[in-house]
């Protein structure tokens, strides 16, 4: 009746050789397949980047406009304490901007020249690195994002920071969104960390994000993997710089100047 | 035999007292019964009324799958729209989604959430739509 211990031992180590061999064929044979059939996949390898072409922010309204543009966009709180400002994108002087770049002799009207900045989305993002709960993170598509559901508002993203991109709710915001909430968008609570989501819910819908679009073609967004996008084209004929390159954090904003 | 009987009886009726206070106070003041609405003008304007899921299955999963909606567009897939098992496509929104049809948070959502004191967070930032009464 049935096998016998010799029989039983054989059909187990062949069984288990297959085993062993099986994933390894597969990985040789059909390289990836095992992994598409256990994980689907997210979206196409895109990185999104940002070129502003500073050149083209002539007057203070060229620079509202865009402001203007995201805080409608995303219901950001008017807070007028500045320790307890709201910011996802805003104006900075050169000299704080790029604070790696002093020259002792800069071009006349250079080091208080006004430029636009927004969280870097950088390729290395030291505030996902510090993050305890996993409520920022790094997105197949380069955008780093936040996840209000889970931030604890230990403000650890805050000093991880080197752009000070990231605001802290120190009071409930809704009392400072006076008008024009825009309704296809929720606000945030008091107690969380927020910043600039790359508009993900625009591009995930085609758009461009706000304040591209306020920009009147000073701002260009696109893949920066895809050779014949818009940024790679910009970055191919012009000089650009980023924000504080010698951290290593690969900033994915980049400026014409 | 007891010591002090004439203190330790009178505050021992008076804890009785105290500790029972909200059972006599609420007795016979039955809070009144749920009544949740949907019958908002978009919703009578539909042909088909029926939701995602049938009636019994969003009263008990509701919250389910708010959930998982809520991990699939922030952090999992990023899919923003989800089908119905009859063919229907819907945004994977409470804001963009459930509201647009059902626009009465007062009486569709507070009603069972009030009488069951749960008490959500999703409205500390995500706007509800204006209500006309």
């Amino acid at each position: 009746m049935g096998i016998n211990r010799r029989e039983f031992l054989r059909i187990s180590g062949i069984a288990s050789l297959w085993g062993l061999g099986g994933r390894a064929a597969f990985e040789i044979l059909k390289p990836g397949v095992l992994e598409a059939q256990t994980r689907e996949p997210l979206s196409k390898a895109k990185k999104w980047a940002m070129v502003i072409d500073t050149r083209k922010f002539k007057g203070e309204e060229d620079f509202q406009r865009c402001v203007d543009a995201c805080i409608k966009a995303h219901n950001i709180p008017k807070v007028t304490n500045v320790r307890q400002e709201i910011k996802w994108i805003w104006k900075e002087q050169y000299e704080n901007a790029f604070p790696d770049d002093q020259n002792q002799f800069l071009p006349e009207g250079m080091e208080h020249k006004p430029f636009l900045v927004l969280c870097n989305h950088c390729t290395n993002p030291p505030c996902v690195r510090v993050c305890p709960t996993q409520a920022t993170f790094k997105r197949p598509d380069g955008i780093v994002m936040m996840d209000y559901h889970r931030c604890i508002g230990c403000r650890f993203c805050m000093a991880g920071c080197p752009y000070g991109s990231r605001s802290f709710n120190w009071r409930d915001p809704r009392k400072f969104i006076k008008e024009n909430t825009n309704l296809e968008y929720p606000t945030r609570s008091k107690g969380v960390v927020e910043k600039c989501n790359f508009c993900e819910e625009r591009i995930a819908k085609g758009l461009y994000p706000a304040c591209v679009e306020a920009s009147n073609g000073a701002m260009a967004f696109g893949d920066l993997d895809n050779p014949n996008s818009e940024v790679r084209k910009l970055l191919k004929e012009n000089y650009s710089i980023r924000r504080k390159p010698s951290l290593g954090t690969q900033p994915n904003i980049y400026y014409l100047v | 035999m007891m010591y002090d009987e004439n203190k330790i009886i009178p505050m021992i009726i008076i804890f009785v007292a105290l500790v029972t206070f909200p059972l006599w106070y609420n007795l016979g003041k039955a809070a009144p019964k749920p009544d949740p609405k949907i019958d908002t003008p978009v919703i009578q304007a539909l042909q088909n009324k029926q939701c995602i899921e049938p009636k019994a299955a969003m009263k008990t999963t509701h919250m389910k799958i708010l959930d998982e909606w809520r991990n699939d567009v922030v952090r999992g897939d990023y899919s923003r729209q989800m089908t119905t098992a009859d063919g229907r496509v819907f945004e994977k929104s409470l804001q963009n989604g459930c509201m647009k049809c059902h626009s009465n948070k007062t009486k569709f959502c507070d009603q069972c959430h009030n009488y069951m004191e749960v008490k959500p967070f999703c409205w500390d930032c995500h706007i509800a739509p204006k209500e006309t009464n």
